[in-house]
């Protein structure tokens, strides 16, 4: 039988080999639900330049699986999102250091083009990790076992597209939407368009940020379970393939495959709005980890 | 209007080339990005490298060294070109670059040096690496690999593209238009939120 210390460290290292396969599989092969988006925008497409832009990249999906690369260069900072159930035998610490040390490993042995460095002397700090990075997002669920890691490597060209304001009560949805426009317009063909518009409203600043990145996560084309802002999610997707920035800036129909929106409630005075950009390729990749340490890979989630 | 061009090449043939045309090209490009033209421009280091004719591509690659100054290809891709617009004129001015390749367009700053210098900027599609990858043959030559992935790279292409012209020589810029169009078509979109 097994000791706790043999466990707690086997399980460690099926942690720490999940995420060394999620970080490359979501860079290698993008899921179906943004397959069809793709597509979906090529049929839809009238300008010129922008069906020259969506017949690349439909070929360089194709042209990634059968070569088995990256479908994009930049291998981004590494994202991932944990649901932890309460009942998971190994500590948030430990998931952690398997995350890091999965992200070192994956990098090394692919090898991968490591994005990272120190802020101020912008010193590459080793393998795609460093200080506070991986970025882990946490969320713990009661009366559960399992633990669910979400891989999402974000690149840097949709990730400088983010963008915050705090609206004014009296600036009301109008306020938001305008805000959400005027980011997108602003962007051009800096992000990589067409790609998945993330929003985040309500709570704080920080927290408003958090929700759009969280959106941005999600499988494409999915809808908020709240009627509400589901609406919101179509009415802006609407509105932003109105601005005609199209395929890469280029001008077109198609400037994004959806817009996906997160909400928290928020201060009687408060109204954030946040705007987090995710590429065409809009990577992730999700595994199920059981507490006995068998993985199960996950293309939906 | 398409065309097929092989790089380095002459302020004539780039004049050819008209804002939505597309080209496919062949022959060498140089591999640059920020810190390369940072120690170029700012730091006043010469390249290694002539780049008359010479067509720029904002990458920096993922490679395997092979060997003393060798490296192969893993995945090469472009970077988003906005960043460095403000070399754009001393690289004509100064160096007689005629092609800057990149993703996501120049601001209109790029369009009064390029129009002047005889200068283009292609629109590569940001992300389709994979593809761009099996387009580039090899990697001839590497200069300040200390750099690295920043280093001045030296490629040689095979129909590599396609590309879009998106700014010409002639003082039209896609983005440019589209933006103002977009600037537009929000005024009426206000109206209806």
């Amino acid at each position: 039988m097994k000791t706790d210390v043999e466990t707690v460290s086997s399980l460690q290292d099926a942690v720490l080999q999940a995420a060394a396969h999620l970080y490359v599989w979501a860079l290698k092969d993008i899921p179906q639900d943004l397959r069809d988006a793709l597509a979906d925008a090529a049929e839809r497409e009238t300008s010129v330049p922008g069906q020259r832009v969506l017949q690349t990249i439909l070929r360089n999906v194709q042209v990634a699986e059968e070569e088995r690369n990256l479908v994009c260069q930049d291998t981004g900072i590494a994202v991932y999102y944990c649901r932890v159930g309460e009942h998971f035998p190994l500590h948030p610490a430990r998931i952690y250091q398997a995350l890091y040390d999965g992200t070192e490993r994956a990098t090394v042995e692919h090898p991968l083009r490591s994005n990272t460095v120190h802020t101020l002397t912008r010193e590459n700090t080793g393998q795609n990790v460093g200080y506070r990075v991986p970025i882990v997002h946490w969320d713990f669920v009661p009366g559960w076992d399992g633990l669910d890691v979400k891989c999402v490597p974000k690149g840097s060209g949709s990730e400088s597209m983010s963008f915050l304001k705090m609206c004014t009560p009296a600036d009301g949805v109008a306020g938001i939407k305008r805000f959400v426009l005027d980011s997108i317009v602003g962007a051009g063909g800096k992000p990589c368009p067409p790609g998945i518009v993330g929003v985040g409203i309500g709570g704080s600043a920080d927290y408003a940020m958090h929700l759009a990145k969280e959106a941005i996560a999600r499988p494409v084309a999915t809808r908020n379970p709240d009627p509400l802002v589901a609406q919101l999610e179509e009415e802006l997707t609407g509105l932003l393939n109105e601005t005609g920035i199209g395929p890469m800036g280029l001008g077109g129909d198609v400037t994004v495959l959806h817009c996906h929106v997160e909400h928290a409630d928020t201060h009687m005075t408060l109204n954030p709005v946040a705007v987090n950009y995710q590429c065409w390729a809009a990577r992730r990749a999700t595994a199920h980890v059981s507490p006995d340490g068998s993985v199960d890979y996950d293309r939906e989630a | 209007m398409e065309h097929r061009l092989t790089f380095p090449t002459t302020e004539e043939a780039i004049r050819e080339l008209c804002a939505g045309d597309s080209v496919l090209v062949d022959g060498h490009i140089v591999g640059i990005r920020d810190r390369t033209q940072i120690r170029i421009f700012d730091q006043g280091v010469e390249p290694p490298m002539d780049l008359r004719g010479a067509f720029l591509l904002h990458t920096a690659p993922n490679v395997r060294k092979v060997g003393e100054g060798r490296y192969e290809k893993l995945c090469i891709g472009t970077t988003t070109s906005a960043r460095m617009v403000r070399f754009t004129e001393p690289l004509g001015r100064d160096y007689g670059v005629r092609a800057i390749c990149g993703k996501g367009g120049l601001p209109d700053e790029a369009i009064v040096p390029m129009r002047r210098y005889g200068m283009v900027y292609f629109a590569i599609v940001g992300g389709a690496a994979a593809l761009e990858t099996t387009q580039i043959e090899e990697i001839e030559e590497v200069f300040w690999e200390e750099l690295m992935p920043e280093c001045l790279w030296k490629f040689r292409v095979k129909d590599f593209g396609p590309l879009t012209v998106a700014i010409d020589s002639h003082g039209s810029s896609l983005y440019h238009d589209v933006q103002e169009s977009a600037r537009k078509k929000l005024e009426a979109l206000y109206e209806r939120l």
